[in-house]
């Protein structure tokens, strides 16, 4: 007899385990099958080990403005084994403190890979061992994984992708990045501010290209002066491998090549969802390309099945993918007045030096729906606390519809305004419009007036420049 | 001193007009209360009245222009004696500033259709507290923006449901509000006191604006009320009702009832088990009939008749505050003593306010009976989703001709209000035959 349960989520990403912790809470029998640690990419190879090694780049940079501050020093150097050792226990702590919420949930953790098997049922395969296990519904969180191309491909040793990019053996010299998103971009700065010559190669016509084109330009200023050498507009054609680097071909818009070798490559060229061994095409779920296509509460059109996270789509963010479980789960146990989730309130966090956050519409694509729009900028060198801290490099935009007086979108650069974001996160989940922000009362001194500001600013009321 | 006379605003919302046609010309004397211009709106022409006496010194837009702005200067009015060149500059305050938003429209105006005019002092009074607070007083829970972009479309927020966090209403809800909202100086403004909405229907005037104030007690609208309100307006409004009536002989129900009344087994405390009344017939009848003719016993959506397979009957319970019709679920299969039981227990929760909705929401069919008042005869309004309702009158002695001679009966009068979308006279018609069956032969309902 199978083991029967309630709700059975694949994979315990943070999607999955945010979305089993709920439905437990809500009294449902719950299990989570992963086939590697819980936590998934997030915890185990994404935001958080990144968020560690960054840290250290941070102090790092620091320590070469010490004279800046009063202090004095001489002769300090990193040990990139040490860095990486921190970055993987900071790793290890937090997926062993996911493994303990299952527990006090009492939620099991079945190892394994699963694969749908019939309504209700699926198999889970443990070293080469076989069970079947039974729900009423499933929850299809398995994820995402980097994207690859033909002529791009890992290797794990001389081109790699953020897996082996996180856990360098040695520290390389000289690097290219292909891809300037969030991931691209990270890597990209922890390897430079460490010392690392890093050339970043980026098909679109700008850095960051999902950030506001001004964020776009700032950002790109930052890294040029930072000393990354930035190829926008340009394709890697070919990789050739040498004994101990990589010779890459670059391909401009005009179709102008050139060569550059570096010791490693790292590939961050987006990612791709894990839908394949899920049994997705027996169950009749439908896939559009590598995403499974889900409705707005997670349905996959199959009785009992739901889909969340990376696995349904951009954007692929593990603050999209909890909220998508905590939907489910409670779609599941029939809470009355789920709302489905609105993509233009969710906050988008790059950390990379300088830092960059947004949410909502970019000034171009506000523009583009037609409405009036006004934009308010506030920069960090009219702040007291950032030029208190030492970071006046930065920017806070915000876009609103000019008529309603909603906040379309707001953008930000410059040093912890990933921390700053949710601010006008919740300005626009509670539909607060530029009025209430201008009415209300920011701390001072903090980085946060910056964000008032810019809300004066759009209606050239700024007050401190 | 010249002023200017001025393109007046016919509502607080009024933008621009069309100056239809001038009434005098320049030259004319014109004292308070003459008609000077027809004003064209798109919801009406009305005349414009002047405020002040003097010559028409000049006319600054000609008749037939349309797309003229509130407060433009429409043409100059000269005191005794002046001259031309004594007007002010164009644009320069004068006479009756219409204030778009302040409830002040009429005062300037002499309007041919008054309840026009009236309307719209309800939606500006209504409007200046609708975002903030509902017609009972009660705080109208929105966000800001919601709030924002309702005041800019002139949606009442207090007729709309929230799709937000706790029924909070939100930007989406204001937007979906009805299309006619985004235009709120189109007819059926969303924000008066009756006939919001519906194209082509004048909105009824706020009443308050038609009795000197001090003159009533103002009771604020409960959820009760507002319920009642707005769900029999959408009934009377939106289902296509009709009557039909019949009279039912009482003779053997009564006969029978005093039988079974008689013979309730008594307690310890000398109260007896039941006591049976006519609408306990009634709703055991209703059931019986139902089952024997499903097509009434039906709920009408727009792509399909919803069919019901049990007999859920509603009573309407007349309330001190209102009125409620909890139902009597699956009376099929309840006996009369279960049913008059179960009225009783749930007429008794009604008046306490302690009815949960599954107790009286849904239901097939309902029973509303006034016969105790001594009402003759009356007509219900359908509770929706049901289709039909009876409303019933009372037994009363009543000269019957029978076999060519006079006799006396206790005959009550029926009258069902039937939802013709759902059940056409035909149907109405055998389901009442039916139902009059079983009241004037209780027996047969024991076939």
């Amino acid at each position: 007899m199978a083991d029967s349960y309630d709700v059975i989520v694949v994979g315990g990403g943070p999607g999955g385990y945010v979305c089993a912790i709920r439905c437990a809470q809500l009294g449902l029998k719950t299990a989570v099958v992963e086939r590697d640690r819980m936590g998934g990419i997030c915890l185990n190879w994404g935001c958080i080990p990144t968020k560690a090694l960054l840290r250290s780049s941070e102090i790092w940079h620091l320590m070469h403005r010490l004279g800046e501050f009063g202090f004095s020093a001489d002769n300090f150097k990193f040990d990139a084994a040490k860095i990486v050792a921190r970055s993987r226990a900071v790793s290890k702590q937090l997926s062993d403190g996911v493994s303990f919420l299952m527990k006090k949930h009492k939620i099991t953790v079945i190892p394994g890979e699963a694969k749908l098997a019939g309504k209700g049922k699926l198999t889970v395969t443990k070293d080469g061992k076989t069970t079947d296990v039974t729900a009423k519904n499933i929850v299809l969180a398995t994820g995402a994984r980097a994207r690859t191309l033909p002529h791009l491909q890992p290797d794990g040793k001389l081109i790699w992708t953020y897996r082996e990019a996180m856990v360098p053996e040695t520290f390389p010299k000289s690097l290219l990045v292909v891809g300037s998103g969030a991931i691209g971009i990270e890597f990209a700065s922890f390897y430079r501010t460490l010392g690392a010559e890093v050339t970043v190669v980026e098909m679109l016509d700008r850095v960051l290209p999902v950030e506001d084109e001004e964020i776009s330009a700032f950002a790109a200023k930052a890294f040029t002066k930072q000393g990354m050498k930035l190829k926008v507009g340009t394709q890697v054609t070919e990789l050739k491998k040498g004994a101990n680097d990589v010779t890459c071909t670059l391909k401009d818009k005009d179709g102008k090549t050139e060569q550059v070798t570096v010791e490693r490559v790292i590939l961050a060229m987006g990612i791709v969802g894990n839908v394949e061994n899920i049994g997705l095409e027996a169950a009749g779920i439908k896939v559009d390309r590598t995403h499974v296509v889900a409705g707005k509460y997670g349905e996959t059109g199959v009785d009992g099945v739901w889909a969340i996270g990376d696995l349904v789509g951009a954007p692929w963010l593990a603050h999209k993918a909890m909220h998508e479980g905590v939907i489910v789960a409670e779609k599941i146990a029939g809470v009355k007045g789920v709302h489905p989730l609105n993509t233009s309130n969710v906050p988008g966090c790059t950390y990379c030096w300088p830092q960059v956050a947004s949410v909502g519409l970019t000034e171009t694509a506000a523009k583009a729906t037609g409405k009036k729009i006004k934009v308010g900028k506030f920069p960090f060198i009219g702040n007291g606390k950032a030029i208190a801290l030492g970071e006046a490099e930065g920017l806070v935009k915000t876009v609103f519809d000019a008529t309603t007086g909603e906040l379309l979108g707001a953008h930000m650069i410059g040093a912890e305004v990933t921390e700053l974001i949710q601010g006008y996160v919740v300005a626009k989940t509670g539909e607060l419009t530029d009025q209430e922000l201008a009415h209300t009362i920011f701390p001072h001194p903090t980085l946060s007036e910056m964000m008032h500001e810019a809300v004066l600013a759009a209606d050239g009321a700024a007050l401190h420049i | 001193m010249a002023t200017n006379i001025l393109m007046p605003a016919l509502s607080p919302t009024m933008e621009e007009g069309k100056l239809a046609k001038w009434l005098v010309k320049e030259g004319d004397t014109v004292k308070s209360g003459t008609i000077l211009a027809e004003i064209e709106t798109d919801k009406a022409t009305m005349e414009f009245e002047a405020v002040d006496e003097g010559k028409i010194g000049k006319i600054l837009v000609p008749e037939g222009s349309e797309g003229v702005k509130v407060n433009a200067p429409i043409a100059v009015l000269l005191d005794e004696g002046e001259k031309l060149g004594d007007l002010p500059a164009a644009g320069s305050k004068a006479a009756a500033p219409a204030v778009p938003g302040a409830p002040k429209v009429d005062i300037p105006l002499a309007m041919k259709d008054i309840k026009a005019a009236v309307a719209d002092l309800g939606n500006n009074m209504k409007a200046a507290a609708a975002n903030d607070k509902g017609a009972d007083g009660a705080r109208i829970f929105a966000s800001p923006l919601a709030r924002r972009i309702a005041a800019q479309k002139g949606v009442d927020l207090s007729a709309l449901n929230g799709s937000g966090p706790r029924g909070r209403i939100v930007k989406s809800d204001v937007e979906n509000a009805k299309p006619g909202a985004a235009k709120p100086a189109a007819a059926g403004a969303p924000a008066a006191a009756g006939g919001a909405g519906i194209p082509g229907v004048a909105p009824l005037p706020d009443a308050r604006l038609l009795y000197p104030a001090g003159s009533y007690e103002e009771i604020p609208h409960d959820n009760m009320r507002k319920a009642i309100a707005k769900r029999l307006t959408s009934a009377k409004t939106l289902i296509p009702h009709y009557y039909l009536t019949v009279d039912c002989n009482l003779d053997a129900l009564m006969a029978v009832r005093e039988k079974m009344n008689a013979a309730a087994p008594k307690g310890k405390d000398k109260v007896p088990a039941y006591k049976l009344s006519v609408n306990d017939f009634i709703m055991k009848a209703s059931a019986m009939a139902l089952m024997k003719h499903p097509d009434v016993n039906a709920s009408w959506t727009d792509t399909a008749i919803l069919k019901h397979k049990d007999a859920d009957v509603g009573v309407a319970v007349a309330l001190d505050f209102g009125l409620i019709t909890p139902i009597i679920f699956k009376a099929q299969t309840k006996g009369l003593v279960e049913i008059s039981n179960e009225v009783k227990t749930l007429a008794a929760l009604a008046k306490e306010k302690k009815l949960k909705p599954n107790q009286y929401e849904g239901g097939g069919f309902s029973v509303s009976n006034l016969g105790m008042y001594g009402i003759k005869n009356f007509t219900s309004i359908i509770n929706p989703p049901q289709s039909c309702i009876i409303a019933v009158g009372a037994g009363e002695e009543r000269p019957v001709v029978r076999n060519g001679k006079i006799e006396i009966s206790t005959v009550m009068t029926v009258t069902m209000s039937a939802d013709h979308r759902v059940v056409d006279g035909g149907t109405g018609a055998k389901f009442l035959q039916t139902l009059k069956q079983f009241i004037e032969e209780p027996a047969s309902m024991l076939l």
